[in-house]
């Protein structure tokens, strides 16, 4: 299988005070970390790409790492997860489900086991097409304080023949979360559901 | 604080390769960007001094930020730039207030020298809008390779009583410099010009 070549990485992390409620004691943070990598399939079909999952794997956990590193460092403090990619225009959709297994095998490794699946969206899209990353709780699928979503885009990316993947992480529910559901302090833990 | 913040974004954009060539060391730009209550939204206001004051506080906040997010001490950093977006309550002026005034003192003494005017652009605009912070050499603006600019955008912010405020600083130029002009080594530093 080709090799990842990757042109530009980009991270970004929100902090988050208040949304015009009280102010937090500890802000929400969310980190994004973003790679533009070079899209080894674009311009025809190929019909077997598998094998890039397995390239894509250290990639996957440097960038796990990476986000953990800007959030202080303690695994411990990360609470919500979600990945992401953007296929350039000579790519198809399939190309961006390639990231799946290494994005989310990556995540779970780093934080020690998180039981819940990994949110996920990808779209095919021109430079500067803006994602939505879908966030859930590491633990449990249904915490509702912990649904979120984090915005992320890079002005010169992806170009025709790259793939932009994105990880992100946060610390905690949203900031002024009160529409009720299963808690984080009710979590089972057992099915990574609740 | 003065400022009333909602939110901290901080972004680093590493450039590894271009046009298949490797950039060696990768060329590196980090803004941060803060959102903020617009004290003056909805009504005309002659005196806006309370902006000023805010403006000196984000100028050391923002500059710290982003020279953390770099990794590096703040006289490392070679290229700066500024920029606000006012929501649509707000008016152009209040942007002014923040950035020319009083903002640049406190970037300069992180940053150990800034000898050049720092670059600026400023708009009004709805949540999402787009900023291209400008970017110049800290110590000779007329440094050619090191003209560059540097977008961001938050996708909640401003809203209409709001203010984003960004400072942008990097530790290199652009990633392929080649249209001559004066280089970095060339810099006299005397007039923050050459």
């Amino acid at each position: 299988m080709p090799e990842v070549v990757i042109r530009k990485r980009v991270v970004c992390v929100e902090e988050i005070f208040h949304e015009g409620g009280p102010v937090a004691e500890k802000p929400l943070r969310r980190a994004a970390t973003i790679a533009v990598i070079r899209n080894p399939f674009a311009g025809a079909y190929v019909a077997s790409i598998e094998g890039f999952m397995e390239e894509l794997k250290p990639l996957g956990l440097e960038m796990a790492r990476q986000l953990v590193a800007v959030l202080g460092g303690d695994a411990k403090v990360v609470e919500g997860y979600g990945k992401g990619a953007i296929v350039g225009s000579a790519g198809e959709l399939e190309h961006g489900a390639l990231w799946h297994v290494p994005g989310g095998y990556a995540m779970r490794e780093v934080l020690g086991g998180a039981k819940a699946i990994v949110a996920s969206s990808k779209k095919v899209g021109g430079p500067g097409t803006r994602l939505d990353v879908p966030i859930t709780h590491i633990n449990a699928s249904y915490v509702r304080s912990h649904f979120d979503s984090m915005e992320v885009g890079v002005n010169d990316a992806p170009r025709a023949d790259e793939l932009l993947l994105v990880l992100v992480m946060t610390t905690g529910a949203r900031v002024h979360a009160r529409v009720g559901g299963l808690k984080a302090s009710e979590i089972k833990g057992e099915d990574g559901l609740r | 604080m003065k400022a009333k913040i909602r939110k901290i974004v901080t972004l680093v954009e590493e450039t590894q390769r271009e046009m298949d060539r490797e950039i060696s060391p990768p060329t590196r730009r980090a803004a941060a960007i803060a959102v903020i209550d617009n004290p003056f939204a909805g009504t005309y206001f002659e005196d806006l001094s309370e902006l000023m004051a805010i403006g000196e506080e984000l100028g050391e906040l923002l500059t710290v930020r982003a020279v953390t997010a770099l990794g590096i001490a703040g006289p490392s950093a070679e290229s700066y730039g500024k920029a606000a977006a006012v929501g649509e309550d707000g008016e152009l002026e209040h942007a002014a207030a923040i950035l020319h005034p009083k903002l640049g003192t406190p970037v300069r003494r992180v940053l150990g020298k800034g000898a050049a005017l720092i670059p600026s652009s400023k708009k009004r605009g709805g949540m999402g809008v787009v900023l291209d912070i400008p970017l110049g050499h800290k110590d000779a603006a007329f440094v050619r390779s090191h003209f560059d600019g540097m977008e961001v955008r938050i996708n909640d912010a401003p809203r209409a009583n709001e203010i984003m405020v960004a400072i942008a600083v990097t530790d290199s130029g652009r990633p392929l410099p080649r249209v001559g002009g004066l280089t970095k080594e060339q810099i006299k530093g005397e007039d923050g010009l050459r």
